[in-house]
C-alpha cells in the first residue's frame, strides 16, 4: 500500500469584529480578544479545550504582562497546564505565520489538533519614556546633594515627549521610512494616482458593506466588552465614504504632496481570528465538519522600501512551485495594507520588466481580476490589526470558496521590513 | 525531645529548643475553644515554665481547615445562666492573661480563619504570623451572633491597633485577608505557606521590637478620644444596626467608652458584659440561626458533584447573577439568551461583583474567563449542568425542556429557576423529569445565601442529591423543598407582599407601611420589596398562586403593571426611583399608624408557614425557619417564623389570627394546621 501523505485540514474559524482604535485604548486587551473569538470557536467543537494539542498565536506587540501571549491565551481558554502555546512574530504576516507553524507541526506527526491564529490590539500600544529621560532620572540617583542639585537643574521639557510605540513599529528603520512611504514609492514607482486609491478604497467599505447586509461575514463573533456593550461588527466600516470625502483628507506620511491618507490606507484597529486545524485522523475521531486544506505556504523577501508588493514575491515561488498560473486560483485576498500597495501588486504581475528583474521570466504572471479580489472587501473597510489579519483573511477566504462552491484560493499579505507570504488553500468539504 | 500528648493538643521541642503546640481538635473537622481544651492549654502552657525553658513558644492548628473558629458555639448554648457564662468566660481569660504574661517570645502561625477566640489567643500571643492564603480570614465576628468578644479581645486588640480601627472590626465583625491584618497591624507578618514556619522561627530568634499601637493609634483610646469617637461611632451605627434587635455592638461600644484599655478592669467588664449578652433572648436566636446555617451546609450529601460546565438559559437579571454567581465560585460557565443586549448587562454585572469579591486584578480576569457569552446556546451540547431562568411562561418552558432533552448530554442534569410553576408542568416527557429539579435562587443572587432545591415527584434521588452538592459547591445554603406551587419562600413571603398592597388601598401611606415591617426586623419594607423585584414577577406570581389557593388580587398592583410602572427596574413602581435610588418621602410626624397593621403583616406571613408545614413542604421546623430567614431575611434575631410563634404562643397569635378574620375575612382564617402545631 502506498504510503499516503499527511494533510492538513481547516476545520472551523471565528474571529472578533475588528475595533477601530479611537486615539484612548479600548476596553480589551490583546489576550482578552483571543479568548473572546478563540472561546466560542471552541464551545462549539465536539472536543474539549484540553483536547487541543497546542496553541500557536501571532501577535507583534503583546503588552508587556503578556510575554509569550500564546501560552496566556491557552491557560485563559482552559486547555489546562499540560498543553502548550507559543508566539510567533512575523510582522504584519504573524497570523499566517501561527497557520503555518500549526501546519508543520501536523505535517511532522507532532500534533493532530491546533488553534492557530493571531491576535493585536494596537489601540494600547504604549507612550514610552524617552531615553534622554531615563538618563535623566538615572543621574538623579547620586547620594551628593550638589550634584544631585545639578543634575536636577539639567531637566529639560523635552525631555517628557513620549515615545510612541505605535509610530515605531510602523516604521523601517533600516530604510528609514514608515509604512506609509514606501506605499508613496509604490505609487510612484507605478504611477498609480490618489483617485485610483480613493477609487479602491471606496469600493472595500462598500463590498464589506453588502457582505455584511448579505449576512456573508458569518466567521465574526459577537464582542462583549464587559462595560454592558456587544459590538457586532468591525466599527471602522463607513457607510457614508464617498469619493469627494476621500479626496478631502490630506496625506499623512509624505506632507503635503503626497497620495497616501488615512481613508486609503488600512485603518488602526484590534482584533483576534482564530483556526482550528486537524489531521485526517483528528477529523475522523471527533468527526469534524472540513472547511478545506492547507496546501502550501511560501515567503519571499524584497527590497524594504517596496515592501508593499511582498504578495507579488511569495505568489510566484508559490505558483511556481505548483505548476499553476494565476488563471487557475478561483479567489484572491491580498491583505489591503495600502490601496496603492494593492493596486502596484496588480500591476506588477503585469509588468514585463518587474517579473523579469525580479524572477527572471519572461512572461507577466497574468491578470488577477478585481472582481477575483477581496471581494468582500479588506482592510481598509474592517482594519489591520497586524497580528491578527493573515488568519482573518484565511478564514474569510475559505468562506469565499465555499459559499461560491470554488476550489482554489489564494490568501496574501505584504510584510513590514520587506516580505511577502502566501498561503494556498483549497476548498473540501471532507477529508481526501 | 519532649513530647506531651494530651486530647486536642500535641507539644513539641525541637531542636532549636522551640516549643511547638499544635491544636487538633479530636474528632472535630474544625478546631474550636471549649473548656476542655483551654484547661489542656493551661496546663501545657504550666508545664513550659519548668526546666528546660524554651526559646520560645509558636502556636499553630493541626487541622488543614483552620487556626481556631472561635469559641465552641453548643458550649456557649449549653449555658443556663449569666454565672455559668462569666465562670466560662473568665476561664478563657485566665489562660490568656498566663499566655500574654509568659517571659519567653510566643508566636501564633495563623494558616486558615482565626475568628473570635481564635483571634484573641493570637492577640496573647507577642507575635502573629498570618499565611498568606485565600482561606485565611481573621476578624472577631461575635457580634454577628449576638455577643462580643470576651477574651480579652475588646482590651488587647484596641491596644494593639488603637480603639477606632479596633472598634472597625469589633462592632462589624468583619473579617480580614492576612495582608490586610497585617496592613491594619492585627499581624506581624503576611508569609506565603512557604515561608511560615521561617518567619515564625524569626520572632522567636530575633526577637524584635513587637508591634505597638502608634502615637494617633494611641491617643484613640483615651477618655477623651473615646466619649467623642464612641458619640460617632454610635450615629454610624445607629444608620445600619437597629439597636433594639441587635444590641451587641453597641454594648461593646460601651464597655470600651467607659473602660478603656489601660486597666485590668477592663477584662472583668468585658467577662461581666458578655455573660450577660449570653443569655438574652437575641444570643440564643442568633446562635440558633448560626446552627441553622450549618444543619444546611451538613446537607451536604454522599455524592460529590462539581460539574464542570453550567449553561444558564436567559440572561435576565436572575439568570445572568446566577451565571455570575457560578463563575465566582470557579465554574466554567456559558450564558445564553438571544438577546445580545441583555448578555452585555450581564456581564457588566458580573464584572462589578468579581471586582467585588476578588481583590486581585488577575483573578477578575480568569472569574471572567469562566463566564462565556452563549448567544447561540453552544454551551447546551457541552453542559452538565443546564439552569433556566427564562420568563415564566409554561409553554416557553415546555419548549426549551423538549429541545434540551435532544440537545444536551444524555446525563446532563436540567434545573429550572421557577419561583412559582411546580415541576410537573414545566414537561410532559418522563425522561426529562426525571433529572430535573428546581434550583430556586433568590433576587440579589449574591446577596440571598439560600437556594431552594425543589424535587420532584418523578425526579431521581441522586439528581436531587447532586443538585444539592452543586448548592455547597457554589457555597450557598440549599434547603430542600418539595415541589408545591411558591414552594417555600415565595409561598409565605406572597401573602404579606399583597397584605401590604391592600393596606396601601385602605390608605395606609407605604412609608408607615415598610416602617413598621422594618421596626419589625425586616431588612426590607414589602412595598419597597415588591418594587425591588419587579410589580410584574409579583403579579405573575400572585396569579398562579392564586390559581392553586385562591385570593384576591390587589388591585393597584395589577393596574400598575397594565401602565408599565413595574418598580425599581422601570423607575417608578410604588415608589418613584431616581437613577435607581428610591426618591424618599417623608411620613408627618403626627402620623399614627393603626394597631393592627403589624399584626395583618406578619400573620399574612405566620399563617402560611403554619400551612407550608402541615402539607410538609419542608419536613421540619428548622428547615421553615432557615428557609425563611436566609431566603427572605425574616428577622435573624427573632429566629424564624416558627420560632417566633412558639416564643409569642401559639393560642395568643390564633387569638389574634381569628380576630383579623373576624375583621377582614376569609385570608385570615387560620390554617387547619395550627390545631396540630407542634414547636418544640
Amino acid at each position: 500500500m502506498r504510503h499516503k501523505k499527511r494533510m492538513v485540514y481547516i476545520v472551523d474559524g471565528a474571529r472578533t469584529p475588528f475595533i477601530k482604535a479611537s486615539g484612548k485604548p479600548n476596553a480589551l486587551s490583546a489576550a482578552d480578544l483571543a479568548v473572546a473569538a478563540a472561546g466560542p470557536l471552541l464551545a462549539r467543537q465536539p472536543f474539549k479545550a484540553k483536547d487541543i494539542d497546542e496553541v500557536i498565536v501571532g501577535c507583534v506587540g503583546p503588552a508587556a504582562d503578556e510575554a509569550n501571549i500564546g501560552r496566556i491565551i491557552a491557560l485563559r481558554l482552559g486547555c489546562g497546564h499540560a498543553v502548550c502555546g507559543w508566539t510567533v512574530q512575523r510582522n504584519c504576516a504573524s497570523g499566517l505565520q501561527a497557520l503555518e507553524c500549526a501546519v508543520g507541526d501536523i505535517l511532522k506527526g507532532n500534533h493532530d489538533l491546533v488553534l492557530a491564529g493571531g491576535t493585536e490590539c494596537m489601540s494600547r500600544a504604549p507612550l514610552l519614556y524617552s531615553t534622554a529621560l531615563v538618563e535623566w532620572l538615572t543621574s538623579l540617583r547620586t547620594k551628593n546633594l550638589a550634584s544631585k542639585f545639578k543634575a536636577v537643574l539639567k531637566f529639560k521639557p523635552r525631555f517628557l515627549k513620549p515615545v510612541i510605540a505605535l509610530e515605531q513599529a510602523l516604521s523601517d528603520s533600516i530604510v528609514n521610512l514608515s509604512m506609509g512611504q514606501t506605499a508613496e514609492n509604490l505609487a510612484y514607482r507605478f504611477n498609480i494616482s490618489r483617485e485610483e486609491m480613493d477609487a479602491y478604497a471606496l469600493q472595500s467599505h462598500q463590498r464589506t458593506i453588502a457582505a455584511m447586509e448579505l449576512k456573508q461575514l458569518e466567521e465574526i463573533v459577537p464582542l462583549f466588552d464587559w462595560q454592558g456593550n456587544v459590538i457586532e461588527f468591525d466599527t471602522g466600516v463607513r457607510r457614508d465614504s464617498t469619493l469627494q470625502k476621500l479626496a478631502t483628507l490630506k496625506p499623512v506620511f509624505d506632507k503635503p504632496f503626497g497620495s497616501v491618507t488615512a481613508g486609503n490606507s488600512a485603518q488602526i484597529t484590534d482584533g483576534a481570528a482564530f483556526l482550528i486545524l486537524a489531521s485526517e485522523m483528528a477529523v475522523k475521531r471527533y468527526e469534524l465538519p472540513v472547511l478545506g486544506r492547507v496546501v502550501d505556504t511560501t515567503w519571499a523577501a524584497l527590497d524594504p522600501a517596496m515592501m508593499g508588493l511582498g504578495p507579488i514575491h511569495a505568489i510566484q515561488k508559490l505558483l511556481s512551485q505548483h505548476h499553476l498560473s494565476v488563471h487557475d486560483i478561483d479567489y484572491w485576498e491580498i491583505n489591503e495594507a495600502f490601496a496603492a500597495q494593492v493596486l502596484a501588486c496588480l500591476k506588477a504581475v503585469q509588468d514585463e520588466e518587474y517579473v523579469k528583474t525580479h524572477f527572471g521570466v519572461k512572461s507577466v504572471l497574468g491578470d488577477i481580476p478585481l472582481t477575483k479580489l477581496n471581494i468582500d472587501g479588506g482592510a481598509i473597510a474592517v482594519g489591520h490589526p497586524v497580528g491578527a489579519s493573515g488568519a482573518r483573511l484565511i478564514l474569510h477566504l475559505l468562506h469565499v470558496l465555499k459559499r461560491n462552491n470554488a476550489r482554489l484560493g489564494v490568501a496574501s499579505l505584504c510584510i513590514g521590513g520587506g516580505q511577502g507570504g502566501a498561503m494556498l488553500i483549497e476548498h473540501v468539504s471532507e477529508v481526501l | 525531645m519532649d513530647e506531651f500528648f494530651h486530647r486536642n493538643w500535641s507539644s513539641i521541642r525541637d531542636e532549636a529548643n522551640i516549643a511547638w503546640l499544635v491544636l487538633d481538635k479530636t474528632n472535630m473537622s474544625v478546631n474550636t475553644l471549649n473548656a476542655e481544651v483551654l484547661e489542656e492549654l493551661h496546663s501545657l502552657l504550666q508545664a513550659l515554665q519548668k526546666d528546660p525553658v524554651p526559646l520560645g513558644l509558636v502556636i499553630q492548628s493541626g487541622k488543614r481547615s483552620g487556626f481556631i473558629a472561635g469559641a465552641d458555639v453548643q458550649q456557649f448554648k449549653d449555658l443556663e445562666t449569666s454565672d455559668a457564662a462569666f465562670n466560662f468566660i473568665r476561664q478563657g481569660q485566665i489562660v490568656f492573661n498566663y499566655l500574654a504574661d509568659l517571659p519567653f517570645p510566643t508566636v501564633a502561625l495563623i494558616r486558615g480563619f482565626c475568628l473570635g477566640g481564635g483571634l484573641e489567643l493570637a492577640l496573647a500571643c507577642r507575635y502573629r504570623v498570618a499565611i498568606d492564603h485565600y482561606k485565611t480570614k481573621i476578624g472577631l465576628p461575635e457580634v454577628q451572633l449576638g455577643l462580643h468578644p470576651g477574651w480579652g479581645g475588646t482590651v488587647r486588640l484596641p491596644r494593639l491597633i488603637g480603639g477606632l480601627k479596633a472598634m472597625d472590626l469589633i462592632l462589624t465583625g468583619k473579617t480580614l485577608s492576612a495582608g490586610e491584618a497585617y496592613k491594619r497591624g492585627v499581624v506581624d507578618a503576611a508569609v506565603p505557606e512557604r515561608q511560615g514556619l521561617i518567619a515564625a522561627r524569626h520572632f522567636i530568634q530575633k526577637q524584635p521590637q513587637p508591634r505597638v499601637a502608634a502615637f494617633v493609634e494611641k491617643l484613640t483610646n483615651s477618655n477623651f478620644s473615646r466619649s467623642v469617637l464612641s458619640k460617632i461611632l454610635q450615629k454610624k451605627m445607629a444608620l445600619k444596626v437597629n439597636k433594639v434587635h441587635y444590641p451587641a455592638p453597641y454594648i461593646a461600644l460601651e464597655h470600651w467608652r467607659e473602660q478603656g484599655v489601660e486597666s485590668d478592669s477592663a477584662f472583668m467588664n468585658e467577662a461581666k458584659s458578655l455573660s450577660q449578652l449570653a443569655v438574652s433572648e437575641t444570643a440564643r436566636n442568633l446562635v440558633r440561626v448560626f446552627h441553622l446555617q450549618e444543619k444546611l451546609k451538613r446537607l451536604e450529601p454522599e455524592v460529590t458533584f462539581k460539574p464542570e460546565h453550567v449553561h444558564v438559559i436567559g440572561a435576565g437579571v436572575m439568570g445572568g447573577d446566577i451565571a455570575a454567581w457560578c463563575a465566582l465560585k470557579n465554574l466554567r460557565v456559558t450564558l445564553q439568551d438571544q438577546n445580545e443586549q441583555a448578555i452585555a448587562k450581564a456581564l457588566n454585572r458580573a464584572v462589578l461583583l468579581f471586582k467585588k469579591h476578588l481583590k486581585q486584578p488577575y483573578q477578575v480576569k480568569a472569574a471572567m474567563d469562566r463566564l462565556m457569552p452563549d448567544v447561540k446556546g453552544m454551551g447546551i451540547k457541552k453542559a452538565d449542568l443546564i439552569i433556566e431562568a427564562i420568563v415564566e411562561k409554561v409553554e416557553a418552558k415546555n419548549a426549551l425542556f423538549a429541545m434540551l432533552e435532544q440537545e444536551a448530554k444524555r446525563n446532563a442534569i436540567f434545573a429550572t429557576n421557577t419561583s412559582t410553576i411546580p415541576l410537573s408542568e414545566l414537561t410532559q416527557s418522563i425522561k426529562t423529569q426525571m433529572r430535573l429539579i428546581g434550583l430556586h435562587f433568590f433576587n440579589p443572587v449574591a446577596r440571598m445565601p439560600l437556594v431552594e432545591v425543589i424535587a420532584g415527584e418523578d425526579t431521581e434521588e441522586t439528581i436531587v442529591q447532586k443538585g444539592m452538592a452543586f448548592v455547597r459547591a457554589i457555597e450557598k445554603l440549599p434547603l430542600p423543598v418539595k415541589s408545591s406551587p411558591g414552594f417555600l419562600v415565595n409561598r409565605i413571603l406572597l401573602p404579606y407582599l399583597l397584605e401590604s398592597m391592600l393596606l396601601l388601598e385602605a390608605g395606609i401611606p407605604d412609608e408607615a407601611i415598610d416602617k413598621a415591617a422594618v421596626e419589625f426586623g425586616m431588612p426590607m419594607g414589602p412595598i419597597e420589596l415588591a418594587d425591588t423585584v419587579g410589580l410584574d414577577v409579583c403579579l405573575y406570581a400572585a396569579k398562579s398562586l392564586s390559581h392553586y389557593f385562591g385570593g384576591a388580587l390587589p388591585v393597584g398592583l395589577s393596574k400598575r403593571v397594565e401602565q408599565g410602572q413595574l418598580g425599581k427596574k422601570t423607575g417608578q413602581g410604588f415608589y418613584q426611583y431616581k437613577n435607581g435610588k428610591l426618591v424618599k418621602k417623608k411620613l408627618s410626624d403626627s402620623y399614627r399608624l393603626p394597631e393592627d397593621i403589624l399584626d395583618r403583616l406578619t400573620m399574612s406571613m405566620l399563617n402560611a408557614a403554619v400551612a407550608c408545614l402541615r402539607e410538609q413542604v419542608v419536613s421540619d421546623v428548622d428547615y421553615l425557619d432557615a428557609g425563611m430567614i436566609f431566603g427572605a431575611g425574616f428577622p435573624p434575631f427573632r429566629g424564624g417564623p416558627m420560632h417566633y410563634i412558639a416564643e409569642q404562643g401559639e393560642s395568643l397569635l390564633l387569638q389574634r389570627l381569628n380576630l383579623l378574620a373576624q375583621r377582614y375575612g376569609q385570608r385570615f382564617v387560620p390554617d387547619v394546621g395550627w390545631t396540630t402545631l407542634k414547636i418544640s
